[in-house]
């Protein structure tokens, strides 16, 4: 679907709309194979105590080709593609002011689509009231910033947990992610890094090259995005869905060189059927629960033939899938769930969904110990609003309104939501476990 | 039975990976304007997809349509180059009437017996919506001479010899050239001739309509067949249909027969376009992919009957080729599972069944010391036949190889003992093809 006051605000009325101070949503620039990672410079910035973990970061930053300043100087007219805000060793809020005073004084020099990463560590047990404060207080730092940044550009932050090191692997895909049009529609969000081993040479081009992946609802939309999106990364894809949706699944495996499996995902067989389909590729190594169907109706109106399907598509199918998938002893697998926005706020008339949702993130967070036990990883990614064919069949008023709520004021793109599963199953990211993603171009909604 | 040669032993085995269809559609419905080439298209990349053969090169596709025109006449290389497949994958086509799609198949596994290819899809599309309009003999014998005349006015006076009836076309017909009766006019007499009963009829066509609603319930067809153009399920299909319903129809062929007419809409096939394709290959080839095999193509032949001169029905030529095929390799009907009988007519089926449990007949059509044999009703068309599904002519045989592989495959997997499926399908100009497929 088509947003339209997104193309007007950046045609030729694009003055017109600036001097009324209407909302302006920029064109956000998206991944291609080969484009560089950022649109300029990137400055590193730490506060004293975080300035070995600084230097690891900028030598990470050197090895990709990037131009890395330590100075927030720039030439006359140059603008940085990305500031990255190293807080690792701060123990006093005091510590944070200085270097968060000149990531301020850089940002009018931060160009469109640019970035704003901080690398910190996470709350944890035990920490001292005032070390918690100043660590916990990065994240109202970053949501509101990236509530202020605009043109595109975006504020994330990587929280290290378990006492992980900065140059380890996922912390490097996480940096890597956030600063890369991979992570285009993700905005204002924290994510929780931890220990892994440490960062060996990827291809950065090809991070799945080698892995088999299976993507249930598959034949179109979100899950279309995906199966496309894997196998660009080099993976092997079996794409999954119901019958009825067999032709256009089948165009899908045969655009991706992949294999289509029709399956109802309910079905006590699943599990079964799809090892069976991913081995002749070479074994499953990532698995994503993307299938799922709303059934809206306000719960005072409930019936079971609205309740029922959804919690068996969205939640139980895939509990299903996993539990049975580990008795039959697969290994280092990586499974990412599609969660929702609506699953961590809520919306109106969407109960049955709200809780498969919920549902989906709970499952995630507690399935993760067990995930590693085995050498696999279990995550959900939420998105918000993605225009879909599914969301282009919501009330226009609704869709507008729905569009402009996010601090990035537009609707996010299938592909979105595929970058940041790529990143969650991809090897390196084996440090990121039990979490939730959003990709809602930091909706208002939730946290 | 001395015509009947000795089995070749030393040739390697012809495996069924699987098979793809698109949903059969009743003429003039879903594939109104949906070409020949489209549909063996679209079976081809749901075929591809599942296995997938992306840019695969394939020793050989193998296939056919039996209403075709003759710009079509690379039908299958078409529709491969149409596809995902390599475009190296050489094709062509073939034509045996009804027995188009089982004739392919017989082709393609002897070529891997052989050794001469790997890999193969066999199939057949057919449209009767989409089917080629002929002009009269007398417009066509006028257009050709004027075209071969020298002069203007040569070809002036060619042209006007054409009368204004000689530009009605002739209307697409599956009518038997040397009898000029239609297929259903020479089963009435076959039917007649065997005193099949209307109601032995209407349950043969109310059990294929039980049977495939059941089969797709169950999801049989989830790895069958993939949707195309919307229809997902075959549309002839009436899951509701009663033997008190059918038994309402009016008869529809043998009307002027001195016996009842027993042949209705209901117990005949109706005219349906679809496509099919079934993947072959050598065991070699396909547990290199790891990819799953159902099912042995164990052994095929065919037979012809004689009956312009009203000796033989023109459908009983299978009844002959059975006996043949199950003799040279050492099986009666009792080592048979299933038995897959195309159900052109309910009343084929049951002339079949009946000759060869025909002592006479046996004897003296068949050069058998005795009858046949009986075929186990609940072994039959288990899974439903043409008459519940349709009949797209050349697309029948991949969807009756593609189940009976999967049939097969699934008991031996519950009993752990061999299971075999006989394949019997009838064709026009008296033709007959039947094969043995066996799980592995």
């Amino acid at each position: 679907m088509t947003d339209s006051y997104l193309n007007l605000a950046n045609g030729t009325l694009k003055p017109v709309f600036k001097k009324l101070g209407l909302p302006q949503p920029a064109i956000l620039r998206r991944y291609r194979p080969g484009s560089p990672l950022t649109v300029g410079p990137v400055l590193v910035v730490s506060d004293d105590a975080s300035a070995a973990d600084a230097d690891a970061v900028a030598k990470i930053l050197s090895g990709w080709d990037v131009d890395v300043r330590r100075s927030p100087e720039t030439a006359e007219g140059e603008r940085f593609g990305a500031v990255v805000l190293v807080l690792t060793g701060a123990e006093t809020p005091v510590a944070v002011s200085a270097p968060v005073l000149t990531v301020a004084g850089t940002l009018r020099r931060l160009a469109g689509n640019g970035r704003v990463v901080t690398v910190s560590r996470a709350v944890a047990d035990g920490d001292a009231p005032v070390l918690a404060a100043t660590r916990g207080g990065v994240e109202g730092l970053v949501r509101s910033l990236g509530k202020e940044l605009r043109g595109g550009s975006t504020a994330n932050g990587i929280q290290l947990t378990g006492g992980a090191a900065v140059d380890s692997a996922s912390a490097v895909v996480t940096l890597r992610f956030f600063l890369s049009a991979r992570s285009a529609y993700v905005d204002g969000q924290l994510l929780p890094v931890g220990p892994s081993d440490a960062a060996g040479p990827v291809d950065w081009e090809q991070p799945l090259a080698g892995k088999v992946a299976v993507v249930t609802g598959a034949a179109r939309g979100i899950g279309a995005a995906i199966a496309r999106t894997m196998a660009r990364d080099g993976a092997k894809v079996v794409v999954i869905d119901v019958p009825p949706a067999g032709e256009s699944l089948a165009a899908v495996a045969n655009e991706i060189g992949g294999i289509a499996l029709q399956l109802d995902i309910t079905a006590d067989d699943a599990a079964d059927k799809i090892l069976a389909a991913a081995k002749p590729l070479g074994g499953l190594d990532i698995l994503v629960h993307n299938a799922g169907i709303t059934r809206d109706k306000l719960l005072a109106n409930m019936t079971a033939d609205k309740w029922d399907p959804v919690i068996a598509v969205n939640l139980t199918a895939q509990l299903q899938i996993n539990e049975r998938l580990l008795a039959a002893g697969v290994e280092g697998l990586r499974i990412v769930s599609l969660a929702s926005t609506t699953g961590l706020a809520g919306n109106r008339g969407q109960t049955n969904y709200g809780y498969t949702k919920a549902g989906v993130i709970a499952n995630a967070a507690a399935g993760a110990p067990v995930l590693a036990a085995t050498g696999g990883t279990t995550n959900a990614v939420a998105p918000g609003w993605i225009e879909t064919e599914m969301t282009a069949k919501v009330p226009a008023l609704t869709r507008t309104v729905a569009r402009r709520m996010p601090s990035l004021g537009q609707g996010g793109l299938p592909v979105d939501i595929a970058e940041a599963i790529s990143f969650l199953a991809s090897e390196p990211a084996s440090g990121i476990n039990g979490q939730t993603l959003r990709v809602c171009g930091q909706h208002m909604v939730g946290k | 039975m001395s015509t009947t040669p000795a089995p070749v032993p030393s040739t390697r085995e012809a495996v069924i990976i699987g098979g793809n269809r698109i949903p059969f559609s009743r003429a003039g419905k879903k594939y109104v304007r949906t070409s020949n080439q489209d549909m063996f298209t679209a079976a081809l990349e749901g075929l591809v997809a599942r296995f997938g053969l992306q840019g695969e090169r394939l020793g050989e596709v193998v296939g056919g349509a039996v209403l075709k025109h003759s710009k079509n006449f690379n039908l299958i290389r078409e529709s491969v180059l149409g596809s995902s497949l390599s475009p190296t994958t050489p094709a062509y086509d073939v034509q045996q009437a009804c027995a188009t799609g089982l004739e392919a198949a017989i082709a393609v596994t002897n070529k891997i017996k052989l050794g001469q290819i790997e890999s193969a899809i066999a199939g057949g599309t057919d449209t009767v919506s989409d089917a080629p309009i002929v002009v009269s003999d007398r417009l066509r014998a006028a257009l050709l001479d004027a075209n071969h005349a020298k002069t203007t006015g040569a070809k002036i006076k060619a042209l006007l010899q054409v009368r204004p009836k000689d530009l009605a076309p002739a209307t697409p017909s599956t009518g038997e050239p040397r009898t000029h009766l239609s297929m259903g006019e020479h089963q009435a007499i076959t039917t007649a001739k065997w005193g099949i009963t209307r109601e032995a009829q209407d349950e043969i066509a109310y059990n294929s309509h039980q049977n495939l609603a059941r089969a797709w319930e169950a999801g049989f067809f989830d790895d069958l067949v993939t949707p195309f153009k919307g229809l997902t399920r075959d549309d002839n299909l009436r899951p509701d249909t009663s033997p008190e319903k059918l038994a309402k129809l009016k008869p529809a062929f043998g009307m002027k027969l001195p016996d009842t007419a027993t042949m209705t809409a209901g117990n005949s096939t109706p005219l349906t376009d679809g496509a099919s394709a079934v993947l072959f290959a050598s065991r070699a080839w396909a547990e290199e992919r790891e990819l799953p095999i159902l099912a042995k193509f164990v052994d095929a032949e065919t037979a012809a009957v004689d009956f312009v001169h009203g000796h033989e029905g023109l459908l009983m030529a299978p009844v002959a080729a059975v006996p043949r095929l199950l003799a040279r390799n050492g099986l009666t009907l009792d080592d048979i599972d299933f038995f897959e009988i195309h159900e052109a007519f309910a009343s084929t089926v049951l002339t079949t069944l009946a000759a060869w449990e025909d002592e006479e007949y046996c004897r003296t059509e068949l050069g058998l010391d005795g009858a046949f044999g009986k075929v186990d009703r609940s072994k039959l068309n288990v899974n439903g036949s043409s008459l519940a599904a349709g009949h797209p002519f050349a697309a029948t045989g991949g969807r009756i190889i593609a189940t009976a592989a999967k049939l097969v495959a699934a008991k031996a997997a519950e009993t752990g003992q061999p299971a075999r499926a006989l394949i019997s399908v009838c064709a026009a100009g008296g033709l007959g093809a039947v094969a043995l497929v066996e799980s592995v």
